[in-house]
């Protein structure tokens, strides 16, 4: 891809960050029930109190001084106070990034995989009384709400079968003899929230997968090569998966705002100490700074990894690169 | 693709035909069934009748408030599809709209509303969601706006490139020529041509829409007042139900919420494999 579509896909980008940054802006101040005018609304409030907050806020300036003022905080990194943790929103948000990395980041992996693999097989098999398992495995867990899945797991693995912790990391008060026993409770920790979340999109990919190889597989060239008398196992393989590949990069990128809702979900059913957790937690005291906090954090992130899929696109394809 | 045609089309797919059958059951239910109700929603019991098991009494139990299960269940279809049909009638006519006019004028217009477009596609929407519903506070049109607002991105594409494909037909050319108006051959002419595709997005985004509303509810963004299928789950869990093995309580919600979506979800790939001849079976 030539450098010039690169900046102007970057510059796309930009632009919905800024857009992001105003209507978070906006959100937050201009719409009705903001959280200054809740703490205003304390009927024993005098002028000069009134007054004061609304100094303390920068509220008694012009609306492009306040505006400039809020990005010149953004860009230095402040993100206000929580009003729940009593301390600055961006090292409590920085605090909860890793655990949500790791849950989600081994969830997305085993989904690939796994969803990939049956997607093909479908694909081959085609109505086979697998393939149509597999569709109906793949509808049903597309139309599961997230959390009441986590919810059954909870009752089955741990109420049930009391094989894994219902909630948390680690072991509260637990002190590990060693790295290994750490590890080893983390990842008794992990089992269910992986596997919420993995199952939630297996389906999606496993489908994808299917139908875009199908489609793939009623090209010419497929004909092509099947005359020439390559084996159908050599064909599936060299001919059809590469290109049936292409769409699921797409359709991962897309879906990275489906894994955010996953994880926002798992993270409450599963008490996780992540992101997904503390935007529910922020939600439900009315944090607004938090909450501000970490959607920002949230959707910048998705826009820069839908960016770098869009770039990494084109480096696969040879078709669009220009 | 004539309408008559993918009627007959519908009904020849199983997977379709289950899906209407299984939505029609549940809007029947959702229509009359609160006029029929022996309990009142909001009918509250005595401590003994908390968390009743399912018996000829309450057929499906009672919560931990001591309400009738299966009466919730009734009300709570009528407030879920409700706010899953009021918004997914409003993205639908954003997406839409939006389609339409980026189609049929191009140029800086088209531009404008695709970055707009592009926002509300890449955005991850429950958080958007999340934030919106607090801000505005938690009330049933609260939410049906909520939820509208943030699902017709997708159909906005899928209409913008059906329109451009449309605007360069002859019976648009001829419009113009004989000095028809834009708004006229949008609607007039555009619009029946766009429609077959509306129709087939629009039980996605319903899917979407009534997936969104159980996931807001349950995180605590719901009408308290209005008892939809997410606010019950989200009352079960808040009182403990998966740990006190009420499965009466936290199941039904869930079956008939999986039921409703899944119906929409055949219907969509129905669609799917009657539109796109590739997908359809050898």
């Amino acid at each position: 891809m030539s450098k010039r579509i690169i900046a102007k896909k970057l510059m796309y980008a930009l632009i919905t960050i800024l857009i992001v940054l105003i209507f978070n802006y906006l959100l937050f101040r201009v719409l009705p029930g903001d959280p200054l005018a809740m703490m205003m609304r304390n009927p024993r409030a005098t002028p000069d109190q009134i007054e004061a907050v609304r100094r303390l806020y920068g509220l008694d300036q012009a609306w492009y001084v306040q505006f400039f003022t809020y990005f010149k905080h953004l860009l230095e990194g402040n993100l206000g106070i929580s009003f729940v943790y009593k301390a600055p929103v961006a090292k409590v948000v920085a605090s909860k990034i890793l655990p949500t990395i790791l849950m989600v980041g081994l969830a997305e992996i085993i989904a690939i995989l796994v969803g990939i693999l049956i997607g093909v097989v479908a694909a081959w098999k085609r109505g086979t009384k697998l393939d149509v398992w597999t569709l109906g495995f793949s509808l049903v867990t597309y139309s599961v709400p997230t959390f009441w899945l986590g919810m059954i797991l909870v009752v089955l693995f741990c109420v049930q079968l009391r094989l894994f912790p219902t909630s948390g990391m680690l072991t509260p008060g637990k002190n590990f003899i060693s790295t290994a026993a750490l590890i080893g409770d983390l990842a008794r920790h992990l089992v269910l929230p992986v596997l919420t979340m993995s199952l939630v999109l297996i389906g999606e990919y496993a489908l994808t997968m299917r139908n875009t190889l199908i489609d793939v597989l009623s090209e010419d060239y497929i004909i092509t090569a099947r005359a020439k008398g390559f084996r159908e196992r050599y064909i599936l393989l060299k001919h059809a998966l590469p290109n049936a590949m292409l769409p699921m990069i797409t359709i991962i990128a897309i879906n990275i705002g489906f894994v955010v809702a996953g994880a926002i979900q798992v993270e409450t059913i599963f008490s996780w100490p992540g992101l997904g957790r503390l935007m529910y937690e922020a939600l439900g005291a009315r944090d607004y700074p938090l909450l501000q906090g970490v959607f920002l954090l949230v959707t910048i992130s998705v826009v820069l990894a839908n960016v770098l899929a869009d770039i990494s696109y084109a480096y696969i394809d040879p078709r669009v690169k220009n | 693709m004539k309408i008559k045609d993918f009627g007959k089309a519908i009904f020849k797919n199983k997977l379709a035909l289950t899906g209407t059958v299984t939505l029609l059951i549940f809007i029947l239910v959702a229509t009359f069934g609160p006029l029929i109700l022996p309990f009142s929603t909001m009918q509250f019991g005595e401590v003994e009748d908390i968390l009743l098991s399912p018996s000829f009494a309450h057929l499906l139990g009672t919560d931990d408030m001591g309400r009738d299960v299966l009466a919730n269940l009734i009300s709570g279809a009528r407030i879920s599809l409700l706010i899953g049909a009021v918004a997914t009638a409003i993205s639908m006519l954003i997406g839409t709209l939006i389609g339409i006019l980026a189609g049929y004028f191009g140029k800086g217009i088209d531009n404008l509303l695709m970055r707009f477009t592009d926002f509300f596609l890449v955005i991850p929407w429950l958080p958007l969601m999340m934030v919106l519903a607090a801000i505005l506070g938690t009330s049933l049109w609260n939410i049906i706006f909520v939820i509208g607002i943030t699902g017709w991105a997708g159909t906005a594409r899928v209409v913008r490139s059906q329109t451009l494909s449309v605007r360069e037909r002859q019976f648009v050319e001829r419009s113009v020529s004989i000095g028809a108006g834009h708004a006229h051959i949008m609607f007039r002419h555009i619009l029946p041509n766009v429609f077959p595709l509306v129709f087939a997005n629009t039980v996605l985004v319903a899917a979407v829409a009534i997936i969104s509303e159980t996931t807001l509810s349950f995180l605590g963004l719901g009408d308290p007042t209005m008892a939809s299928w997410g606010m019950m789950l989200h009352y079960a869990f808040a009182g403990g139900a998966t740990a006190a093995g009420a499965y009466w309580y936290y199941l039904p919600p869930g079956i008939c919420v999986v039921l409703v979506v899944l119906s929409f979800t055949l219907l969509g790939y129905a669609f799917d494999e009657i539109l796109n001849p590739k997908l359809r079976g050898r």
